[in-house]
């Protein structure tokens, strides 16, 4: 079963929220090519949520390209799906970053300083990780 | 849904109505489209009982019109109806019959009624055909009213409260019926509640009622587009609320100051810079926080 978890005080939209997670296991392997999703109705009763919500979350993932769905037989992770854009990977790292230049403004640091720092947290998590640090860090599909 | 202009499965227009000097509800304009899962909150005493009782045909409207698939329920309620499943917040079952009994009771009335979804349905809630419905447990009276309001398959499931005073499990169990209901068969449901976090997860359409009066109609997803939350930093302190477009609610002083408000992004942040505030934190309101503000606007 689709291991995924919707929250409805978080605020975020609820089919972005679902989009996102999805996302997230495709980028993560959790959902490979090929695999197949459940059905709208299915995935709107184990979560429920509005059909429509799961609807619309399919939509926007079939027009990114990540799953399509075959009439009548169902839908299905995409073969070379890449969830991100570069266009999106910018967005959602600078959307990150935005609120780390606020802090870090907030806190007085110059931007030199926040930018030393960030070059020495790489470090550190690559030490603690080891070389499997060294593969793309997919925490951050999350938000 | 045949035989009337708009195509709307319900539809209230300039609707008012006194009880002595209280004004319950006043000049409620309100349409439900097949399909939508229509969420009516407000707090109680907002007057969404009363609104949902004149669909039902139980009150004339004292002004305005009240229309349900195009009939107006006072003067045709068996046309109405028998179409409708409803579910009362009393849920007003009959105590001394047993399970089985209620379920062959309510059939005679609904020439609809499907024996075996009804029977599936009856297995699912974990409901024994002999116990008496006095002897259920609130959550399993609720699973019962429902059942009875569904098994006819009805265009138009009305539920009022239909999760109140349950526990999380059964309230859980409710709503996934709910969402059955119009995943399988695309019913259009109209439903009351006070628990904001349950609209927000099953409804497509949020009305508010407030003090008797519709205070936002709106798709969930444009009320989730339109409404921010912001928290803005000023570089010296502001005495008064600042005046931004849109603001619905604000709470601060001095520096900071946290704004609920509604219109677009750009816009907003755009006004904010001309009044030298610079926005520090941005999200997405709850339907909870967007009521609150609202209501206590």
């Amino acid at each position: 079963m689709l291991q995924i978890a919707i929250n409805e005080s978080e605020g975020t939209p609820l089919y972005l929220q679902l989009v996102r997670q999805l996302k997230h296991q495709i980028a993560t392997g959790r959902l490979a090519p090929g695999d197949e999703l459940p059905s709208v109705r299915v995935l709107a009763q184990q979560l429920v949520i509005n059909p429509n919500t799961v609807v619309r979350a399919y939509r926007q993932l079939d027009e990114a390209g990540l799953i399509y769905t075959r009439r009548g037989s169902g839908t299905y992770v995409a073969d070379r799906a890449s969830p991100y854009s570069d266009a999106e990977r910018r967005r959602i790292l600078s959307a990150r970053l935005d609120t780390v230049v606020v802090e870090s403004r907030n806190l007085g640091y110059s931007m030199e300083q926040v930018v030393d720092l960030l070059r020495e947290r790489d470090h550190v998590l690559r030490v603690e990780q080891g070389p499997a640090g060294q593969q793309e860090d997919t925490r951050d599909g999350r938000s | 849904m045949e035989g009337h202009e708009s195509g709307a499965v319900m539809e209230v227009s300039g609707l008012s109505r006194r009880f002595g000097r209280k004004e319950a509800l006043s000049d409620v304009t309100l349409q439900v489209q097949p399909g939508q899962v229509f969420g009516l909150v407000g707090e109680n005493g907002a007057g969404k009982t009363t609104l949902i009782q004149h669909l039902l045909g139980a009150y004339t409207a004292q002004s305005g019109t009240v229309r349900v698939f195009g009939i107006d329920p006072v003067y045709d309620p068996t046309a109405v109806l028998s179409r409708i499943g409803y579910l009362s917040e009393d849920r007003d079952l009959p105590l001394w019959m047993r399970v089985g009994e209620l379920m062959r009771y309510t059939q005679a009335f609904y020439p609809n009624w499907d024996e075996v979804y009804a029977e599936r349905l009856r297995e699912e809630f974990g409901l024994p055909t002999s116990a008496r419905i006095k002897a259920l447990s609130r959550g399993e009276k609720a699973k019962a009213g429902l059942l009875v309001a569904v098994a006819h398959r009805p265009d138009l499931l009305m539920l009022d409260e239909p999760s109140s005073g349950l526990d999380p499990v059964a309230r859980q169990d409710i709503l996934a019926a709910v969402v059955r209901t119009v995943a399988e068969e695309g019913r259009t449901v109209v439903f009351s509640s006070h628990l904001l976090e349950e609209v927000e997860r099953v409804a497509d359409h949020v009305a508010m009622i407030h003090e008797g009066r519709v205070a936002l109609d709106m798709p969930m997803d444009a009320i989730k587009a339109t409404h921010h939350k912001y928290v803005i930093r000023w570089p010296e302190p502001r005495p008064e609320r600042p005046d931004l477009p849109g603001v619905i609610h604000a709470a601060g002083e001095g520096r900071e100051w946290g704004v609920l408000c509604e219109g677009e992004e750009q816009a907003f942040a755009q006004a904010v810079r001309a009044t030298g505030g610079e926005i520090v934190e941005s999200s997405v309101p709850t339907l909870e926080a967007i009521f609150v503000a609202r209501v206590s606007a």
